[in-house]
């Protein structure tokens, strides 16, 4: 063999989940030195693939080489063994531990709290992650949570870094701060898997895509380089994606929902304060909020849905109603409607049926679900099954528990769930996080859809593609105040970027005061 | 090769099904052991404790009133678990249902009329409800885990009912015995047969309703969503506070009504020990029915069975009769092991690296 061996070969790998083939004979390679995307929509079975890598599952069947040998990973610790690393999606640190204190707790040896210090901040300086050993987690913004992650991996001198969707919680300033660091690791040798929804960041990153749809490989060995972004979402779902159209928005639409001088206090150590919120959403537009997360989104959002009720009643009016001190299901009487961030567990219950999942948001407004204190099983599965055919919910089986579902055909059924109640006013937390690309376009065009019937929709979102794509108007929240809301098209990345890092907040305190 | 436990995709519905009855065999088999080890034959010995008692007319009458309360207690149980709201103390709560219900006759005694029953098992429920109302609004006020303060109480009324029957209860007449005056005629429950009180229908009927409230009520829907999402359960509208006191209040006055069917129909009078434990071991009742009121009737016929095979292995094999707590320990740890396979499979892995080459 005249050149070197790949550094990780997958070769017929099958793994099946009962009836489920959620990878079906994968192979693929990955060389030393190569950004490594893979692409796919949710449920193609990424997820499982690299968990597998990682060794947090195993194959049914097909066999991982690593360096040319064939190997069995046989859990996360072997492969840190033979050089793996991993940055999750989801942080698993402790808040109320320093950087230090949560890195020494996955590091196997010893526990020298002074040495990994010196440790972890030699590494984060040589590549640029600035991270204070001694900062408590508690403290710090998403993105430098996410260095801990990565410098944690790089503390392991890892030979395969495996990054689930890295840019879905940073500043557009912290992801290209990101690549600069995955360039300069890659130069050095070390191979990153990279997956992401994210096309643009695919093209601009990646030497090397390889593409999944159903669980198995439909591209590989693809230069991004020589595709467009339209090429690599057809590869992706296996057909036309769809474009969002925006029809022209009416302009003299009446204010559906407004907020007042909204505030209220934190609920706990690590919550947000909302301090003097104002913001008027009208019939037949879409206003989002940017922000980098963890800036009081999730606060605001449960002061609209009103799971935490308000001081003031007038703080919050839906169409002339002021509701600021009713609970939520007073609220959908109002024909408002409500999709929090995190799917499972708070918008759905993981381990119920879809039809009873139904009944969650609908039983205080919908008599078909729910008359005189009992439940009606047919109703509440009638309207299951029409959210699950006018929104492409995709499942293994007739009615099943909602934890079986991918994250993006859950969001899909999530979402339907309220827009087809037709509500006057919606409130979106997050709407296509991780999501594919075919589910996502499929979810903002019916947010515009909705908003252009007449009723007021306010997104609330991270990822300044979807603002851009469907907003008419912007506004930024940053640590709990929010910035006036400009027109869309009067706004760039880079002015978003700075009311995200609080220009408008000294502004905005004053402004209040004066008025 | 090595043993991995992985989460199944969804919850096993045939394992939930199996779980108790493999559960109960490999009960017999520890119980086997357990006699082996002892010197009686393990065969004969599980023949005394487990069929016997079910070969005589009388001795499945006492099944039946034995199985009652743990029943009672164990459907309101069931509906508490299933929220996630830890109810340990329904012994207390039986208790307290014996002390309110038994006041009437011992206060007064010389009145007899249909209501005065219907007082005892009214105030009985009530007595349950108000001592499980404590725990429920120690959570709900001062955020205090309930299953400590449930559990606490239940001694803090043990020992407030010995109070009363060794001080102002006292039955005169008593030779200074720690009980209370003899309940008679309309103060004691009607009789079905000849030892079957009236009781039992409840234990037959309750858990019909509480069945009914869980699958289609939006109440037991709350129920139900409390315990399995809190976060969601808030976005749905559901006020936790009010889900913790309806499971108290709920659970409370069943074990409450339990305790005043004991008094007014097996015991008759009040004395510093009105159960024998039955609140603590509905508890296995509960779990052992699969936290489901309709299941619960047959795990209770189970774990009444235990208590009889004791006295039946106190009186033929000489073994204390303490040996049915162990068998009711016992099960509930086989429970809790098979349980963990509704949401999880074992499988075998191979670890030898290289082998696949």
């Amino acid at each position: 063999m005249a050149e070197m061996p790949y550094l990780l070969e997958a070769l017929n790998i099958v793994k099946v989940f009962g009836t489920l083939r959620a990878n079906d004979d994968v192979t693929l390679r990955v060389r030393r030195g190569e950004i490594h995307a893979f692409l796919g929509e949710n449920g193609a079975g990424k997820s499982t693939l690299v968990k597998m890598i990682y060794g947090a599952l195993q194959p049914s069947s097909g066999e991982f080489r690593w360096q040319g040998r064939a190997v069995t990973i046989a859990n996360p610790a072997a492969a840190r063994e033979l050089g793996i690393g991993m940055v999750f999606q989801h942080f698993s640190l402790f808040e109320a531990l320093t950087v230090a204190e949560n890195i020494a707790l996955a590091m196997p040896g010893r526990f020298d709290l002074d040495a990994l210090s010196r440790k972890i901040a030699r590494v984060s300086k040589e590549y640029g992650l600035l991270l204070e050993p001694d900062a408590m987690v508690a403290d710090l913004s998403v993105g430098e949570r996410q260095r801990i992650e990565i410098v944690r991996c790089l503390l392991q001198e890892p030979k395969l870094l495996i990054m689930d969707e890295p840019t879905a919680v940073l500043t557009p300033q912290e992801a290209d701060q990101l690549f600069k660091v995955l360039t300069r690791l890659a130069g050095e040798g070390c191979a990153v898997i990279y997956i992401s929804h994210r096309l643009e960041e695919v093209k601009q990153l990646c030497h090397n895509v390889t593409i999944l749809r159903h669980g198995k490989v439909v591209a590989t060995e693809l230069d991004p380089q020589k595709e467009t972004a339209s090429s690599l979402a057809k590869l992706m779902v296996g057909g036309e994606i769809h474009v969002v159209h925006t029809p022209r928005q009416k302009t003299d639409g009446k204010p559906r929902l407004a907020l007042r001088n909204l505030n209220l206090p934190p609920d706990g150590p690590f919550s947000v304060a909302l301090r003097n919120v104002s913001l008027d959403v009208k019939a037949g537009e879409v206003v989002a909020i940017a922000g980098v997360a963890g800036n009081g989104q999730s606060e605001l959002f449960d002061a609209l849905s009103g799971e935490r009720t308000l001081a003031g009643n007038d703080m919050i009016t839906f169409d002339g109603t002021a509701c600021g001190t009713s609970g939520v299901n007073h609220r959908r009487r109002l024909n408002a409607a409500f999709v929090p961030e995190e799917r499972l567990g708070h918008g759905a219950v993981p381990g119920f049926r879809l039809s009873e999942n139904i009944i969650l948001t609908r039983h205080a407004s919908d008599e078909a679900v729910v008359k005189s204190g009992m439940v009606q099983k047919d109703g509440a599965s009638g309207v299951s099954e029409r959210v699950i055919k006018a929104y492409d919910v995709r499942k293994g089986k007739p009615d099943p528990e909602a934890r079986a579902l991918s994250g993006g055909n859950l969001q899909k059924f999530v979402i339907g769930r309220e827009l087809d109640r037709k509500p006057g006013i919606l409130v979106v937390n997050q709407p296509t996080w991780g999501v594919d690309a075919g589910a996502a376009a499929t979810i903002r065009q019916a947010l515009i859809d909705l908003s252009r019937e007449g009723s007021a929709v306010l997104v609330i979102s991270q990822d300044l593609d979807e603002i851009f794509e469907i907003a008419d108007r912007i506004a930024v929240i940053s640590r709990g105040q929010l910035s006036k809301a400009g027109p869309a098209q009067d706004m760039t990345r880079e002015s978003i970027g700075l009311l995200m890092a609080g220009a408008h907040e000294e502004r905005e305190v004053r402004h209040a005061a004066g008025t | 090769m090595r043993l991995v436990l992985e989460k199944r995709p969804e919850a096993s519905w045939q394992m939930a099904l199996a779980s108790p009855f493999i559960a109960f065999a490999l009960t017999l088999v520890a119980g086997a052991i357990i006699f082996a080890l002892r010197g009686n034959n393990p065969f004969s010995a599980l023949y005394v404790y487990f069929v016997e008692p079910l070969t005589a007319w009388w001795s499945v009458e006492q099944l039946i009133v034995k199985a009652s309360p743990l029943i009672l207690i164990a459907a309101g149980l069931a509906v508490c678990y299933r929220a996630n709201v830890w109810n340990i103390g329904a012994e207390g709560q039986l208790y307290a249902g014996a002390i309110l219900g038994g006041a009437v006759p011992v206060l007064f005694p010389e009145w007899q009329s249909p209501i005065v029953l219907l007082l005892i098992l009214v105030l009985g429920a009530i007595g349950g409800m108000a001592w499980g109302a404590v725990p429920a609004f120690l959570r709900n006020r001062f955020r205090a885990n309930e299953i400590l303060t449930s559990l606490m109480l239940v001694y803090v009324i043990q020992l407030v009912l010995d109070y009363l029957v060794r001080g102002p209860w006292r039955d005169p007449q008593g030779f200074n015995f720690p009980k209370s005056i003899t309940f008679t005629d309309w103060q004691t429950m009607p009789f079905l047969t000849t030892s079957v009180h009236a009781g039992v229908l409840f234990a037959l009927f309750m858990p019909l309703a509480l069945y009914f409230l869980m699958a289609k009520s939006l109440k037991g829907f709350e129920v139900r969503v409390a315990g399995q999402s809190p976060r969601a359960a808030r976005f749905a509208g559901f006020s936790e506070k009010r889900t913790v006191m309806f499971c108290f209040l709920l659970s409370g006055g069943l074990a409450g009504l339990a305790g005043a069917t004991e008094v007014a129909g097996v015991i008759n009078q009040l004395q510093p020990q009105v159960s024998p434990g039955y609140g603590f071991t509905a508890i296995i009742v509960a779990f052992l029915g699969r936290l489901n009121p309709v299941g619960v009737i047959f795990a209770g016929l189970l774990l009444a069975l235990s208590y009889l095979g004791g006295e039946a292995a106190q009186m033929s094999l000489g073994i204390s009769d303490k040996i049915a707590r162990v068998f009711q320990g016992i099960l509930l740890f086989f429970i809790l092991v098979c349980d963990t396979f509704i949401l999880y499979r074992v499988r075998l892995t191979g670890v030898t690296r290289g082998a696949a080459a």
